[in-house]
């Protein structure tokens, strides 16, 4: 085994405890690089006979070329595609030019938590890693939210040998983080050897790429000539810039990302 | 894409295990400039130096209070391989959190003040490197700027160290003086302590092995979960030990059923055979009846399959253990109610013996514990196969304490 070899087999591990625990799940597509790799992850764990739903939490102001690669991989891959939506908000005019809490909370939590709520979900999967932030390093595999939502981070779980918190009836959900062990790096690494089909936004156009995608209103593209996954690994091995540099709602003030994610946030 | 090494950095509060990973990032180049202006600022907001504890102490409660609440990982690189550092909180009060990192680690550096000496929470960590058995370890004692640089101070703390190490069975590789604020011995060569003639850290950590499985002991595959797919009945799991091949004679413990391996069961793959540390499944030739939790293994090396273990059991919940509790134990992917009887108790920072009150064990106690199954269980030797030779307790759905099997029959 390698290096990808070990990192692929310790997420197939988690997802397939998920599932085997409580069988009622789903797994979050935001169609961003680390989310389509949970997918594919996901597709070799079952077979590629995926046993429950993939969600893409629509804020509305995602990229075209996101909802143009959602619909095609959907078909192509015969996923169960859920589209949550908080449309209430969204009819009231929720918006990224509100606060940038307010609008996350409403477009992105909130419309999980409506999800969560019709479809009865016990567990998520969820494809972050521990190196974009620091408060995601902080994670756990298997990460309880109660009933509001919240994220009690200073009484987490102990976690050890692969055996993870089951679900409690006054918690809400799980949610489950098989990439955690992941890098950027490991990410491209990993897309590069499987081949992987990844959204276009992220490889550089007139020296400009995406190297984490959300919402279009929220998203600054980076300076780079890296237009293949070849070029990008190779960028990725060099640079000092922090990924998430190009994400407006990690910067509002200092604690914010701790803030979101108490709340709920991914 | 190089190799990783996964270590842990442990010891008492306030020894600099925060402040020992800022300079060990720093040092190899290894901070995003933006992280770096993010921590410059937010120490400037709080009124205070630049603090590398910060890269990895990220919950607003944590820097404000200058405490490591939780576990945390994080990468860096050396000129020879990648590592992943996980940090531990030196609060007793946090302890679980502790093992939570630790148990994730494949070589630890053990931290001690060498002003301050061998605190509480610095045995107790060293106790639980011990029980997780972890034997690649590094002491650094810090601070070697507050006792002047002083050898005759840092042979005295060595010497403390290294007794207590020995009582657990510890032997570590190095112990190396350093003053992790300024860098001193971390990735360059101090020249405060020209006395010192040893590795750094850094040069430490590149001599440490990374553990890989091992293919060469007898098949163990723990089935995780059944898939119907198709026409096919896969049998899914990881391989823990050992390694499987189409066409096996395998047995299935503790019920004992035999079958043959029909195929191994990769996506996109047609490889016919696995081996330790791999997701996989197969078919076999027989229409078996086999759920999560039987143990696939050969006819010729099996494990033990036993309805009593003893073990030495590290408590971590705030509620104590009392007599009578509902107590799960899972071990691998087996899960089932066990009765437990407290034999015997220590502090796991003293080693005192504490028996006197067994039917209660508290969270950071160790107890010996005598635990009876109402089922058959299937377990190693944890000397051989550590996989099957530890366990997790579980009340409530929470997982309440760790443990080593010490006797798979009594």
């Amino acid at each position: 085994m390698d290096y990808l070899d070990e990192l692929e087999s310790k997420s197939i591990y988690i997802i397939r405890e998920a599932y085997v625990q409580f069988r009622k799940i789903a797994v979050l597509w935001s169609i961003g690089k680390d989310s389509t790799t949970l997918l594919w992850l996901v597709r070799k764990a079952f077979y590629d006979q995926i046993p429950f739903p993939v969600m893409h939490i629509d804020t509305s102001f995602k990229f075209k070329e996101i909802y143009e690669y959602r619909d095609s991989k959907a078909k192509e891959w015969g996923l169960k595609l859920l589209i949550a939506r908080n449309e209430a908000a969204l009819a009231d005019g929720m918006g990224p030019k509100k606060s940038k809490l307010d609008c996350c909370t409403e477009l992105k939590t909130n419309a999980l938590k409506m999800a969560i709520d019709k479809h009865k979900f016990k567990a998520l999967l969820l494809g972050i890693r521990r190196d974009e932030h620091g408060i995601r390093a902080k994670e756990r595999v298997f990460s309880p939210r109660n009933q509001d939502f919240e994220w009690d981070y200073k009484n987490q779980p102990p976690e050890l040998w692969d055996q993870y918190k089951s679900r409690q009836s006054d918690e809400d959900h799980i949610r489950v983080h098989p990439m955690l062990h992941w890098t950027e790096l490991d990410i491209w690494e990993y897309v590069r050897r499987e081949k992987i089909p990844i959204v276009p936004l992220y490889f550089a156009k007139n020296g400009m790429r995406l190297r984490s995608i959300g919402c279009e209103t929220c998203c600054n593209p980076v300076e780079s000539q890296a237009d293949t996954t070849d070029k990008i690994v190779e960028e990725l091995k060099t640079t000092h810039t922090a990924e998430r540099a190009g994400r407006a709602q990690d910067k509002e003030s200092a604690y914010i990302m701790q803030k979101l994610r108490s709340l709920g946030y991914m | 894409m190089g190799e990783h090494l996964r270590f842990v950095i442990v010891g008492h509060v306030d020894h600099g295990k925060s402040t020992l990973i800022g300079r060990l990032f720093y040092d190899t180049d290894s901070l995003p400039e933006e992280k770096l202006e993010e921590i410059r600022k937010t120490c400037e907001e709080l009124g205070r130096d630049i603090e590398f504890g910060f890269v990895m102490d990220h919950l607003e409660e944590e820097r404000t209070q200058g405490i490591t609440i939780d576990t945390a990982q994080t990468f860096f690189k050396t000129a020879k391989r990648h590592y992943v550092i996980i940090d531990a909180p030196g609060h007793k009060e946090f302890i679980k959190n502790m093992v939570t990192g630790a148990s994730q680690a494949e070589a630890a550096l053990l931290i001690v003040d060498a002003n301050e000496g061998v605190q509480e929470q610095t045995k107790r960590h060293a106790y639980i490197l011990g029980m997780l058995g972890l034997d690649q370890v590094i002491v650094v004692l810090n601070k070697m700027d507050q006792v002047e640089y002083s050898q005759k101070r840092f042979e005295e703390v060595k010497k403390d160290i290294l007794t207590f190490l020995t009582s657990l069975g510890i032997t570590p590789t190095f112990v190396i003086p350093i003053c992790a604020k300024d860098g001193d011995n971390v990735a360059k060569r101090s020249t405060n302590m020209p006395w010192y003639k040893g590795l750094t850290v850094l040069e430490g950590l590149d001599t440490f092995k990374i553990l890989e499985p091992d293919l060469m002991k007898p098949l163990r595959f723990p089935i995780q979960d059944v898939y119907k797919i198709k026409d096919k009945r896969i049998l899914v799991g990881r391989v823990e030990a050992g390694r499987v091949h189409q066409g096996d004679s395998i047995v299935f413990l503790p019920q004992g059923t035999k079958s043959t391996v029909k195929s191994v069961e990769i996506l996109w793959s047609d490889r016919t055979e696995a081996g330790a540390g791999e997701c996989i499944g197969i078919t076999l030739a027989d229409p078996l009846f086999i759920e999560r939790g039987s143990v696939g293994c050969p006819a010729d090396d099996k494990p033990v399959v036993t309805s009593s273990i003893k073990a030495n059991v590290f408590w971590m919940s705030k509620r104590p253990y009392v007599a009578g509790d509902d107590i799960h134990l899972r071990l691998a992917t087996q899960e089932m109610p066990v009765n437990i009887t407290v034999e015997k108790k220590i502090n796991s920072s003293t080693l005192e013996d504490i028996s006197e009150k067994p039917d209660e064990v508290r969270e950071t106690e160790v107890a010996q514990m005598m635990i009876q199954m109402k089922q058959p269980i299937v377990v190693d030797d944890f000397n051989r196969i550590q996989e099957l030779g530890r366990f997790v307790l579980v009340r409530d759905l929470d997982v309440v304490a760790g443990g080593i099997i010490t006797h798979t029959q009594h």
